[in-house]
């Protein structure tokens, strides 16, 4: 029993852990930003978020000691409900906004001539390709 | 913004006084006169009253410094009716201004008037008529049903409870100092951006729901602790009555939603004093963002006010009709399943914005669907009925005026998910008579069900049985001639805030809707007279703790219930565990144990009132003043987790003279 509650609040190698892991997933980013490597912006982005997602689960992990038996799972089951939620919003926010844009703000050329084959509803055929993906 | 008073030039902002100057006193206005001298005379009789009646020891030691989840609860009611006889007033306004300005006449009401009104009702309404009432009954109610002695955190509660009163002082004292804002109650940029709106009433919107919104979250957070932590020993969750369970899911979607509208409003805030450009039209800013960010929050809101309405009627159907819920665990499950969905709906807020077919196709199906768990709700108290003794006691006429108004406006609600449909009805008042047919039908009815339902819980005597019958059947019959006519105008196209209009063939239909707000105040009159008369007439109406024959744990108690709830700790075996324990002819021990409690503390009050002084000076830009504030009541907080001095034991002699006393006579 004191084995459990001891590890609830953690010992100074987890806490170690996740410092040291904290400190590389923010240093990577700057990293790709400041290093100027040979990467696309999309891509650049695209690995600075899902370092920060990986950060929030670090953080979770090591220092608010997420696992499966605190308070008997309630614990976990929120932040499974929390993250379906945030990922409801941001996916849902992304797609919708993206379709928004995509119907609603001035073209370029470039964008004219991308959406010109389905002219009738531009709509379906670009976000059939892009509303998944995101 | 040509009506913009004494702003035409770029202001300048005195370092004592911010922007505020005498110019924004609104004394050339005779409504604003009127109001604030009707105001100042109650005032000073109040005050007088309380002087002579030696009362303001007694209010601030029993109750505004009070921690019990009872008292606060009752002060949230309180708070709910006072600010909805102001968001009445602006109804009735925007209604006789509607009834007169057509066909040319401007009626009484200016533009620039007539916008602050229609924003001043909805976010008063919704923040601090709806949410006050709901927040109020969750915690009067919940953690007697499930045999805790309080909340999980009843400072918290004493906090959250002052800095939703402190909001609600902030868009009151827009009423006299300055103006509010006259954008719509949820603020739409780029109007409500400093291009479009540079006066303080938008100021005013945003910090008035910042400090509410602190309460209303950390509400949430602890009455779900107080469900998980603090049930009585042998409840399993679902044990729990159904009032209880609405009163989890509705606060799960607190929690999860109400930091969308701080994040989003907080975001409007950057781009009004620091220049961001998050919803402006230039520099890379979107206003639409801010549409789809705030009916995430939006969304889930409206249903964090009719969930634990639901959870009302349920235990009123049951109790009145003698059985137990018709299928309780398919209702418990219809809430957990409208909990999930109502985040996946927001976008049905706005299907014309041009998010494009498939956007639209699935917001549309996914709001269709949500239709089902609160059907499946509707059946469930039908069959409750069904074949029960139904007693038509005055809540349960609530509760059947409820059933039938809800479900018509269900059915036009499913009718605008449909957007095709949406496209010709967007903005029209067939829309706003479909969300008040859903709010007042729902919410308003299931308030006052619940405030007759549990007055004799929390007093001791019953309301007058023929006057909550009047108030009944005037909000009732009121409701539809005050709404039916919207949607016959949403139909012809009306759109929604209309200060004024040309076609006269549109003037009827106001006319009969003022009439029906007419029949609503009577309404409204016939509650606040049966408040007064039953606590006039109270030795004649006073009732035993159980007086309804309910089912559930509340109603173990004396009433009103002793500080400490429950005299001794009970062990639950069941659901409806209260009617177990009247048929096994329960009887508390006699055997009492001291009780812990927690201690009053002023800090929740001191904390709202820095809170309020930090509001108001960052409206007006007095940023000294802003400064000392936060600073002031972020010391005072970290001082508060000092005081060690934080509770307190009932002795058992004096739990037992308690409940000597209580012991029906």
């Amino acid at each position: 029993m004191s084995a459990h509650s001891h590890s609830s609040h953690g010992t100074m190698g987890k806490l170690m852990t996740g410092f040291g892991l904290s400190a590389l997933l923010t240093v990577v980013p700057f990293a790709i930003v400041m290093g100027e490597f040979d990467l696309s912006r999309e891509w650049a982005i695209g690995l600075i978020m899902g370092l920060g997602a990986v950060q929030i689960i670090v953080h979770l992990v090591y220092f608010l000691h997420l696992n499966s038996s605190n308070e008997g799972g309630w614990t976990l089951a929120a932040t499974i409900l929390a993250a379906v939620i945030l990922l409801i919003v941001l996916a849902g926010s992304l797609w919708v906004m993206h379709n928004m844009n995509a119907n609603m703000m001035p073209m370029s050329p470039g964008n004219m001539s991308e959406m010109s084959g389905g002219e009738a509803m531009p709509v379906q055929t670009h976000d059939a390709s892009h509303g998944t993906d995101h | 913004m040509a009506t913009e008073p004494a702003l035409t030039a770029p202001e300048t902002i005195s370092p004592i006084f911010g922007r505020l100057t005498l110019d924004w006193i609104p004394y050339h206005e005779p409504i604003l006169v009127g109001t604030f001298a009707g105001i100042v005379l109650g005032g000073i009789a109040v005050v007088a009253l309380m002087t002579y009646f030696r009362l303001w020891v007694p209010l601030w030691r029993d109750w505004l410094t009070s921690v019990d989840h009872k008292k606060i609860g009752i002060m949230y009611m309180i708070l709910g009716f006072v600010m909805f006889i102001r968001g009445f007033a602006d109804a009735l306004m925007m209604r006789a201004q509607q009834a007169l300005a057509a066909g040319g006449s401007e009626g009484y009401l200016p533009p620039h008037h007539f916008d602050q009104v229609f924003t001043a009702h909805g976010v008063i309404m919704i923040f601090f008529v709806a949410m006050a009432f709901v927040t109020g009954i969750m915690n009067y109610v919940m953690p007697q049903q499930i045999g805790a002695r309080d909340v999980a955190f009843p400072f918290l509660n004493n906090f959250s409870f002052w800095m939703t009163v402190a909001g609600a002082l902030l868009v009151n004292v827009s009423l006299f100092i300055g103006e509010f804002a006259r954008v719509g109650w949820l603020a739409f940029p780029p109007l409500s951006g400093s291009a479009f709106s540079h006066g303080p009433g938008v100021d005013y919107y945003l910090w008035s729901l910042q400090i509410a919104g602190v309460g209303t979250t950390l509400s949430g957070v602890n009455l779900i602790a107080t469900i998980f932590k603090m049930r009585a020993k042998g409840m399993k969750l679902f044990d729990m009555p159904v009032f209880t369970w609405t009163t989890l899911c509705t606060n799960v979607l607190i929690v999860a939603a109400f930091p969308v509208l701080t994040a989003t409003l907080t975001m409007l805030t950057l781009d009004r004093y620091l220049g961001f450009h998050f919803f402006t039209n230039d520099m890379g800013g979107n206003s639409m963002m801010y549409i789809n960010l705030i009916w995430i929050w939006g969304h889930p809101e409206v249903y964090i006010l009719i969930l634990p309405i639901f959870g009302v009627f349920s235990e009123i159907v049951s109790t009145f009709s003698g059985k137990p819920l018709f299928g309780y665990k398919t209702m418990v499950w219809a809430t957990a399943c409208i909990m999930v969905l109502s985040f996946v709906v927001w976008l049905h807020h706005f299907f014309t914005m041009g998010s494009g077919a498939n956007v639209n196709a699935f917001f549309g199906i996914t709001t269709m669907i949500i239709a089902v768990p609160t059907g499946v709700k509707i059946f469930n108290w039908l069959f409750t009925m069904y074949k029960g003794r139904v007693r038509f006691e005055v809540p349960m006429l609530w509760t059947t005026g409820f059933i039938v108004t809800f479900t018509i406006g269900g059915m036009t609600g499913v009718l605008l998910a449909v957007p095709p449909v949406d496209f010709q009805l967007h903005n029209t008042l067939f829309l706003i008579a479909h969300f008040h047919n859903v709010i007042i039908g729902g919410v308003v009815f299931g308030v006052y069900a619940a405030v007759t339902f549990w007055w004799p819980k929390a007093f001791g005597f019953k309301l007058d049985d023929k006057w909550g019958r009047r108030s009944f059947w005037f909000w009732f019959v009121g409701f539809y001639f005050a709404f039916m006519p919207l949607y016959a105008l949403g139909l012809m196209g009306v759109t929604r805030r209309l200060n004024a209009y040309m076609d006269q063939a549109w003037q009827i239909y106001f006319v009969v809707a003022a009439f029906g707000a007419v029949l609503i105040a009577c309404g409204i009159a016939c509650g606040f007279i049966n408040f007064a008369y039953s606590i006039i007439n109270r030795k004649k109406l006073a009732c035993g703790p159980d007086p309804w024959d309910a089912r559930t744990l509340e109603w173990a108690t004396q009433s009103p219930p002793a500080p400490y709830n429950f005299p001794e700790n009970i062990v639950v075996h069941g659901r409806d565990e209260w009617w177990r324990m009247k048929q096994n002819g329960f009887k508390w021990s006699t055997n009492y144990q001291p009780i812990h409690m927690p201690n009053s503390t002023s800090t929740g009050i001191v904390l709202a009132a820095g809170a309020l002084v930090f509001g108001f000076a960052m409206v007006w830009y007095i940023w000294w003043l802003a400064a000392i504030s936060l600073l002031g009541c972020i010391g005072y907080a970290i001082a508060h987790t000092f005081n060690y001095d934080r509770d307190h034991w009932i002795p058992a002699s004096v739990v037992a003279a308690t409940e000597r006393k209580g012991e029906p006579a």
